[in-house]
Order: C-alpha cells, then structure tokens, then sequence
C-alpha cells in the first residue's frame, strides 16, 4: 500500500511527498477496525500536514474503502479543513453574536485593510493568513482576535495593528 | 477499592489542603481568564514567591463566571476568609504577596470580595454582591471551587456520590429521580430528561449509546466551554448515571474543536476516572460498564441538532435526516441513543447526589431547576451565571448584569443565538422559562444572551443571523437553502438603502415558508430573529427602506462622517490616520472628507480629540461643510 504517493505535486515538492507514507501510515495504524473515523482521520492528517493534500485521498480511500468523492464531500463539508498550506501565522476574527455587537466586523475590516488580503486569505509573502470564525467563546472577553493560538480580547482597531506587529507585520504606511 | 475508600482518600486530601499552613493562591485559569492574561499572572506569582522565599500552593481553579472581572486571584491564608481579587496584572499580583501574604494587609482596594463565614473589613462578601446575589449554583456548583484537573477535588465536594448511590439501585430509579426533579433538556428544546430516557430504556436493541452534545456552536453562547473546563467531572458523572439508567455500553462526548483546554481537560478526567475504577470493566465493582470517547467536531453548527451530530459521529457530511425514527429507537449505527446536552449532564449528576424533589424546588411549575447563561454583549457585567428559573429578564440584566455598558439605553437581549429572538424593553419583565420565552417569539436557546443598546441596529442583527444560517445550513433541503438565501438577500439591500416598500411583507412570506417547511431545527427557527424584529423593531426596517436612514448609525452605507468647520482646530491627527487617504486639509486648516473615497471606518471619529468633538457620524441627514480645507476660524467669523 501506500506506493502510489511518489508522484511529483504541481509544485514538484518531491521530498515532501517522500516523508508522506511513514507519517499517513502511522495515522492508519491508530485506526485499524474502527468503524466512522473519516472525519479523525482527516483531522490528523490537517495536524500532521497543515492542510489536506489531495495527493494522500487515494490512500484514505483505500484505507477505508470508500471513495475518494466520498471523502471530498465530507472534507469541504466542515469548515474545519483546507486544501492548501497554512500561511506561518494564521489571525482569526471572531464575528460570534457578542463580538458583532461590539464591533468585531471593524476589527475584521482593518485586518484586511492592513494585511491586503480577504478573509479565508493569505498574504503574498505567506506569512499571514486570515480567517473569520463564528465563536470562540470568549464572548464576555469581546471583540476577540486570535492569533495561532493566542487568544487576544477587548480588541481595538489600534490593538490589532499593535498585535500584527507583534507577529513581524511590518506597518508599510509607518 | 470501594467508593468509600476512596471518598475518604479524596476527602482528607480536600482537608489537608484546607487546613494547610501555607498559603494559598487560586487563579482562575479557563479560557476566558487566560485571554485576559491570567497565565501571565501566574508567571509573575511564581517569581515573586520563589523571589521572597515564601512557600505557598498555587492551584488553576475554572471559572467562577466573573468575566468582566478576569483575571481572577483567590488568596487564602490559614484562619482568614478566601478573598477574591479582581483585573490582578502582573504588578498588582506581586504587590498582593508583599502586602497581604507578608503584611497581613489585606488591600481592600483590589479586592472584589470574601468567600467564607468571617468577613474582612472594607470587603464585601462576595456572594452578597448584585451579581452573585440572585444567582443558584446547581450545575455551576464547583466552578472556580476545585481544580478541574484534580478528580479528588471533585470527589470531596460529593462528586461520584450520586452514582455509588444509583449503583445500589435499580436503573427504573435513577430515572424516577430524574422524573421527579423535572428536569428538561438544556440544549435548547426542553424535553423532559427522564422520558427521553424512558424512551431509549425501553427501546429494543443491545449496545445503546449515551452522546453528550457539547458541540456548543451557537455564537455568543459558552456556558458549555466553562463548565467543561472548570468541572469537567461534573458531565462525566452524569453520562455515567445516563447510561446506567438506560443500558448504554458506549459514550461519546461530541466537542467543538474550537475548545482546545475543554478537550484537554476531559481527556485528563477521564484517564482519572478510569485510574479510580470510574470507567470501563464493572464500575465501582458493580455490574456496571461503560466506556468514553472524545469526539472533536469539525466545524459545522448544524451538528448541534442531533440526527446531524449522529452522521457526523459516523464520519459522513453532518446533515440532519427527518423523525421519526427518533435517535431514542434508532440513533448512532442504528442503534438507540440518548443525546443530551453538557448542562443537562452536569444537572443530573447534582440531582442523584442530593434528590429531585430538592432540584424542583427551584424554578417555575413547568420549568425546574436553574439555567445557565452567558450573558455577554452590551452589559457592564459579562460573565456566565446560573439563574433560577423564573427570574426576570430585568433582573438579569440590571441586577446581575450591573446595566447597559457606558450607561447607554437598553434596547433588547437576544436569547436563543441565531435560533431565538431580540426582545425590547417591553419584555424586562418577561420571566425566564420554556413557556414564557417562546410565547414572546424567542426560545430558552441554549443559553446565549446578548444585550443590545441604542448603538445596536435590529436590522443589521437579523441580517447577521440570517448571514450565519445560511452558510451554515447543510444544503439538503430547499426551504432551508433557499429560503434563508432569499431571506439575506433582502436584508442585504434593506441594509445598503436599497429596500423597497413591499420587502417587509415579502420577508415574513418566506419566515413562514422556511418555518414550516425546513428539515430540522436549524432551518425552523432560523426565521426567529428576523420575526422577532419585525415585531418589535418595526420602525427601524421602515426607517431604512423608506427614509435610507439607520437610526442606530450601524448600517455602513446609510451613514456618513463628516468634521464640523466650527470644531476642527487642524491637528492634523484623522488626516494622518486615516488608513485610505480620504482626509485632506493642513496645519490650521479646517479637514474635509472626501465622501467618495470615505470607506466608513470610523477611525476619525475615535482619534479625533475630545477637546475638539469635531467629527460627527449622521445618517438620512446632510451636514453643510466646506468642499476644500479652509482656515481654522474662518467658518465662526462667517457667522458673526
């Protein structure tokens, strides 16, 4: 099993490709018998890779015998899973009920303007990427900012930019 | 070891700690205090002891609920009540161990209050206070108390006490027990607990399953995160009565994968359990098994509703089927399940601890027991409470909510996440309950409530909701999709000021289609908000559709900033911030916005400075300003 991921990826990552076996099949091994593990699979898989690499579908397809359709009409049905590499720091704005109200989208609409990217994007130089998620929970702490796993709260337009920096943003109109 | 043995192991622990010598620190360290900096405390605690050469014990307790306070600090000294100290920052951290640990002074000034019998002078009891006072702490009980990672902490407050005693008696009694406290279910819906475990007990079939739903996807809601994380034990315990009353062999907690610390503290609790003889092969030596898995969510919020969270615990796209068959009779793999919500859980295990006929002694006729809320948005006092059923929305708001932030005024709560309704000002007296909420078009929810005051636009929260609805519906059936596709696309225009007369009664058309007609709860109630409104919001919708104007000043393109000539003094300060260059003007000259290239952020309107009040925002008004930058004073001469 597993020999059909030797393959060159669009971008010719040949190496990267090459670790892929060992680790796809240290994640199957933890799953052999069980019954419903698509979504865990997968979501070890985003942990150990980033993201989804299409290359690996055929291989968890044949792991759990169903069909790689199957398992791309799961992956694009929960937000949690992206089918490109994460940019090396990712900034998620809260736009949950509480944050909304208290200006998360102001929060969310400077980010963009200071990054130059949308929401669900990355900026050019792939440092940053940025998200808007439904809740965080931390709704008595609004509006919430998070950066990789940093939870930032009572989030100002000035404080994010403070943050950005914090995160090597450089301010370019500064 | 019996259930006694290790009572007695867990108790003396809880005593030796009690009684200890040294001091102790309690830092309140879920999510929301570690947000507000509480590890940095920590830190900062830490060096400081080892700095002076004190010894003290620094436990991570949950969350007591105070989270406008966060971050939190308990100190206790032997023989002196606990005192609670609130927004401790690193500086006022060390200072405490100086004055308080070594001077004995036990700085009022930074305290929030004590927790005990004695008092100290110049502090309040903390329990006394407004936002505590009204409060009942059933499933709440040991948040901010124990520390979630320590089972022995859980178990000297009577944890575990309620299944030893289920354990000597009949699964039939453990549900009568549920019956009589009246408990219903707290995700939302309010089903009676114990006839959905009738229900489950009774259906044909082997190898049922117990899911506990914390799958806490409504946003502005997270009761659920708290209790996790401050008293994880509390829902285990109660999975465990579940499926000894029902038979279930198999359990599984469905996470949100936004709650890391939860998950990590559940999965501390269960190696506990299972190190105690709590989980796995004949539980506590009785003929009793059961196992616990933890499964993390992937991001979807219709997998709350539980036939979705069934599919999706299966590893197929979370989409919700049509019942019956109900999850009770045919549920995970086809096999009875019983779903209930975290809350719920922690409920029935405070229930066979004490009994219930004491949990139906709170609440109303029909609705027993407390509800847990996060009370969050436009309110003084955010946090996460535990209320009596029956106490008034007033109550809540004014008295443990402290009124509206910035003593603004009060414009409505919204209960019930995108599911619920906006309730006005009229509904301040409105008890909490199953009945009462839902006869004023919103629902008990699972316990989200946000305030609002006059800065917040109802059109634009509907617009919100129905923003949130409709990419998080499935897709599968097409009053849903559709319906709240349509739905946002009019409130869109509404919104931009380009409604219509007409779009009003065009909406509750499609309400009352998408109601009747979607699949499953998300579908059904997403019309909620945007009724609600209408109802009691009415004038702000014809505000903007026939006047273009957003009374509330939120709506982007129905408002404007301009500066005042009168105010500006030319200070240059909106001109240098404004991030698309649509200020211009100069030293000692009066600043003018370029409205074409004004994208209405706001941000001349927050840096302009106070002496000056010269940026103003207006909606459906025009205000006469200078086409270019003139000279500072110029427009006041005109005048004279």
């Amino acid at each position: 099993m597993l020999e059909c991921v030797f393959r060159f990826s669009a971008r010719g990552e040949v190496n990267f490709l090459e670790k892929m076996p060992k680790r796809l099949e240290k994640i199957f091994n933890a799953y052999h018998g069980e019954k419903g593990t698509l979504v865990p699979i997968l979501q070890e898989i985003q942990g150990e890779f980033g993201y989804l690499p299409e290359e690996l579908f055929s291989e968890v397809a044949r792991f759990l015998g169903i069909s790689q359709n199957e398992i791309y009409g799961v992956a694009t049905f929960y937000t949690q899973f992206r089918f490109t590499p994460p940019a090396e720091h990712t900034v998620k704005v809260c736009l949950g009920t509480a944050c909304h109200v208290r200006g998360g989208a102001d929060i969310l609409d400077a980010v963009e303007r200071e990054l130059c990217t949308q929401q669900g994007g990355i900026t050019s130089d792939r440092k940053f990427g940025l998200e808007r998620v439904a809740c965080f929970g931390c709704c008595a702490l609004a509006p919430v900012m998070v950066v990789d796993d940093n939870v930032y709260a009572k989030m100002t337009v000035t404080k994010a930019k403070q943050i950005l920096m914090e995160y090597g943003w450089e301010d370019k109109k500064a | 070891m019996t259930f006694d043995e290790i009572r007695k192991q867990a108790e003396s622990e809880w005593e030796a700690l009690e009684a200890s010598e040294k001091p102790r620190i309690l830092i309140g360290s879920a999510t929301c205090g570690r947000s507000a900096g509480a590890l940095s405390v920590r830190l900062a605690i830490e060096t400081e002891l080892k700095r002076r050469g004190i010894d003290a014990v620094i436990t991570e307790v949950g969350c007591i609920g105070l989270c406008y306070a966060e971050p939190l600090v308990d100190i206790t000294k032997l023989g002196r009540p606990r005192i609670c100290y609130s927004n401790v920052t690193p500086e006022t951290a060390r200072q405490l161990i100086g004055d308080y640990i070594i001077n004995d002074n036990a700085r009022p000034d930074l305290a929030l209050g004590t927790i005990g019998d004695k008092g100290i002078e110049g502090i309040p009891m903390l329990f006394d206070l407004p936002v505590l006072k009204s409060q009942v702490r059933i499933s709440l009980r040991n948040c901010g108390f124990i520390d979630p990672e320590n089972i022995n902490h859980y178990i000297a407050r009577g944890g575990y006490s309620g299944l030893a005693k289920a354990l000597g008696m009949s699964p039939e009694w453990v549900i009568g027990e549920i019956g009589k406290s009246g408990l219903r279910g707290r995700g939302g819906a309010g089903f009676p607990t114990a006839r959905k475990w009738e229900f489950c007990r009774g259906a044909a079939g082997k190898g049922k399953y117990i899911i506990c739903n914390a799958d806490e996807g409504d946003p502005g809601a997270f009761m659920d995160r708290s209790l996790l994380e401050s008293d994880p034990h509390s829902v285990l315990e109660g999975m465990l009565l579940g499926a000894y009353a029902i038979g279930a062999t198999r359990g599984y907690i469905y996470c949100r994968a936004e709650y890391p610390l939860a998950i990590a503290r559940l999965n501390i609790a269960l190696q506990q359990m299972k190190e105690h003889g709590l989980l796995g092969e004949s539980i506590l030596g009785a003929d009793f098994s059961f196992d616990i898995q933890i499964k993390e969510g992937a991001g979807a919020f219709v997998c709350g509703e539980e036939t979705a969270l069934i599919m999706s615990l299966e590893g197929k796209r979370g989409m919700p089927r049509s019942r019956p068959p109900f999850p009770a009779i045919a549920g995970l793999w086809g096999k009875p399940t019983d779903i209930n919500n975290v809350e719920t859980w922690a409920n029935v295990s405070a229930i066979l601890q004490k009994s219930g006929e004491w949990f139906a002694g709170y609440g109303t006729e029909k609705s027993k027991g407390t509800k847990n809320f996060s009370l969050a948005g436009k309110i003084r006092h955010t946090g996460l409470i535990e209320v009596p059923m029956g106490i008034t929305i007033r109550e809540i708001v004014y008295g443990i909510g402290g009124g509206i932030q910035d003593d603004k005024k009060f414009k409505g709560v919204q209960t019930g996440g995108p599911s619920g309704g906006c309730l006005p000002v009229s509904a301040l007296d409105l008890t909490v309950d199953y009945e009462s909420l839902a006869a004023a078009g919103s629902i008990m929810g699972s316990g989200g409530m946000i305030v609002m005051d006059e800065d917040t636009c109802m059109v634009d929260m509907a617009r919100y909701f129905l923003s949130f609805t409709q990419a998080e519906s499935c897709g599968k059936c097409v009053p849903c999709r559709v319906g709240t596709k349509q739905m946002l696309t009019i409130l869109e225009r509404i919104c931009c000021g380009e409604g219509k007369s007409g779009d009003i009664e065009q909406l509750l058309k499609l309400c009352e289609v998408v109601k009747a007609g979607a699949l499953c709860g998300l579908g059904n109630t997403s019309p909620n908000p945007v009724l609600t409104t209408i109802r009691y919001y009415r004038d702000e919708y014809e505000a903007h559709i026939s006047e273009k104007r957003c009374p509330a000043l939120v709506c982007k393109p129905l408002v404007s900033y301009y500066i005042l000539p009168q105010k500006c003094q030319g200070c240059g300060i909106c001109l240098r911030d404004c991030p698309v260059e649509a200020i211009s003007g100069g030293k000692r000259m009066v600043h003018v916005i370029d409205q074409a290239k004004c994208t209405k952020c706001g941000t001349c309107l927050d840096v302009c400075p106070p002496r000056f009040s010269a940026v103003v925002k207006v909606s459906g008004e025009h205000i006469t300003v200078p086409d270019k930058p003139i000279p500072v004073g110029v427009s006041e001469r005109e005048k004279e």
